[in-house]
């Protein structure tokens, strides 16, 4: 396998996008990934778009984002992987280059999830759990998934709805300092425990918004990053696939995801790093349990201690390993298909040092991020560890 | 923003004819008030929701397994945002439990006011035929199906 470097990073303000279509969001985070790469669409050979669908128009995102970014001709791929699509893009660019297959790849994420009503969104994304066995008789939502979760943990261990309330609060506090966020306004732990019950025990701020946005970066092989005289290459130094079954039901427990477990495991192994050498990190938080369940799953901390770390305040900015300090998908926003491309835009901002504004910048001691994508509620994971 | 100018998209109606012939015994069951699982005859491995083909050993040998329905909660929540499809319904309660035969099933919880819903609580899982006909199966505390 060769070495495979982000070379190129580039990202829309997430939110309600209503003034622009899918081929002008993911123009928006397209040219200045190309730009910071100093490359023209025609350099580009390969490209791989993430992106759900379903929730508008273009049934072929891949063709009519192309299309619009003058990437036609180039090889296309277009990705699924429920709310990791994004990372399956990378990855999958990732192993063109690192296999030899190409010297240069685009990955682009983008989802368009507001051209619906809510009520509608919530169906397609619940119906995506397991169709037959939990939605055409139990109408069982995403919320819902990970609420079952939640239930489970606090029951557990002890955990309560105000350390549920706690991640929420720091995410919103990251993400009110994130321009390019969806929600940009801090929150209290009363904001959190008085707001609506989606799905008990999860509330609305228990839960990330619905949101349009794009991200994309460029990947380069080691000959190229030379070629191209990158000042400062962020190498992909490990990525880690698993994945868990649909249906529920399945699963042996509901306190943390296999899926997360083993794909860290395998990062960890092929980048030859351990939890403690992560500088900061990005982590699945599309509802506040979820965050709770990564820290665990991560090795961050053992299991049913995840909720310590947020109430001691581990990961802050200058806690013990940061996390979400961009607001995570909590208040920066999930547009599934670009959340995964846009954690590794965040974390090679990170790790290049350039972070604005700076208040946001991880301290950096080892140079080492670490991405954990979740699809579905551990239906797929990714986790992607990134060095300088 | 609801003011900006969109175009609204041709309206298109979908449903699935989703093929239940390899599984027919457990709707046909959920019609008769019984609750079959699949119980694999190469590996023992047993199913619920059933299968007509093992996973573990890929075997398509399976035998039909009615279940007591008798249970354990495991977990629950409350959905209180609805989607489309089930917005005529009130809110509703999922829960998953653990049967007594080994495998877990996942279905809604009814006839118990949610303050009296815990984990560990004893249910029953029923066979139900629909006002409209359909067939589903639902948990219910265990004390009121004795
Ligand atoms: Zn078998």
């Amino acid at each position: 396998m060769r070495r495979v470097a982000v070379i190129g990073v580039g990202h829309s303000k997430f939110g309600d996008r209503q003034d622009v279509n899918v081929r002008e969001l993911a123009f928006e985070s397209v040219k200045p990934a190309l730009e910071e790469a100093g490359l023209t669409p025609r350099d580009i050979p390969y490209v791989t778009l993430g992106s759900v669908g379903v929730w508008y128009e273009e049934p072929l995102p891949a063709v009519a984002v192309a299309e619009y970014c003058g990437l036609t001709g180039a090889g296309l791929m277009r990705v699924e992987a429920a709310c990791a699509t994004g990372s399956a893009a990378v990855h999958s660019a990732y192993t063109a280059i690192a296999s030899g297959y190409v010297d240069l790849a685009l990955v682009i994420g983008v989802e368009k999830m507001r051209e619906v009503d809510t009520f509608t969104a919530v169906e397609l994304m619940g119906r995506a759990g397991s169709y037959l066995w939990e939605f055409e008789n139990f109408g069982l939502t995403f919320p819902g998934y990970y609420a079952l979760y939640a239930t489970a943990y606090m029951n557990r261990f002890g955990a309560t709805e105000e350390d549920l309330a706690l991640v929420a609060v720091k995410n919103h506090k990251y993400g009110a300092m994130n321009p390019l966020a969806q929600l940009q306004r801090e929150i209290t732990v009363e904001d959190v425990l008085s707001s609506y019950v989606v799905a008990w025990p999860l509330k609305l701020y228990d839960c990330c918004p619905i949101t349009d946005g794009s991200a994309s970066i460029v990947l380069a092989s080691e000959e190229k990053v030379r070629e191209l005289k990158i000042d400062t290459p962020v190498w992909i130094a490990g990525i880690g696939v698993s994945s868990g079954t649909g249906t529920l039901s399945y699963r042996d427990d509901f306190i943390g995801l296999d899926a997360a477990v083993k794909a860290s495991r395998t990062a960890y192994k092929i980048a030859g790093v351990e939890p403690g050498k992560i500088d900061v990190a990005n982590v699945h938080d599309c509802f506040t349990i979820a965050e709770l369940m990564a820290y665990e799953d991560l090795g961050f901390c053992s299991r049913g201690e995840g909720f310590k770390m947020v109430r001691e305040g581990q990961t802050e900015i200058y806690g013990k390993i940061p996390v979400n300090v961009d607001g995570g998908l909590k208040a920066k926003g999930h547009p599934i298909g670009a959340t995964g491309v846009s954690m590794i835009v965040e974390l090679t901002k990170q790790l290049r040092e350039e972070v604005t504004p700076s208040s946001r910048q991880a301290p950096m001691k080892n140079y080492v991020a670490l991405a954990h994508n979740v699809g579905g509620t551990g239906h797929y994971c990714y986790v992607t560890i990134l060095k300088r | 923003m609801s003011e900006l100018p969109t175009l609204r998209s041709r309206k298109l109606e979908i449903s699935y004819n989703i093929p239940i012939s390899k599984t027919k015994k457990f709707w046909d069951g959920l019609r008769e008030g019984k609750i079959y699982g699949t119980k694999c005859r190469k590996c023992g491995r047993l199913y619920f929701p059933p299968v007509a083909d093992c996973g573990e050993c890929y075997s398509s040998d399976m035998d039909w397994v009615e279940l007591s329905g008798e249970g354990e909660i495991i977990t629950f929540t409350h959905i209180i945002v609805r989607p489309v499809s089930f917005q005529d319904q009130q809110p509703y309660t999922v829960a998953i439990a653990q049967l007594r035969e080994g495998v877990k099933a996942l279905a809604w919880l009814t006839d118990v006011k949610r303050k009296d819903i815990k984990v560990g609580m004893k249910v029953r899982l029923v066979a139900k035929v629909m006002e409209d006909g359909r067939v589903t199966y639902e948990f219910k505390p265990a004390e009121k199906t004795e």
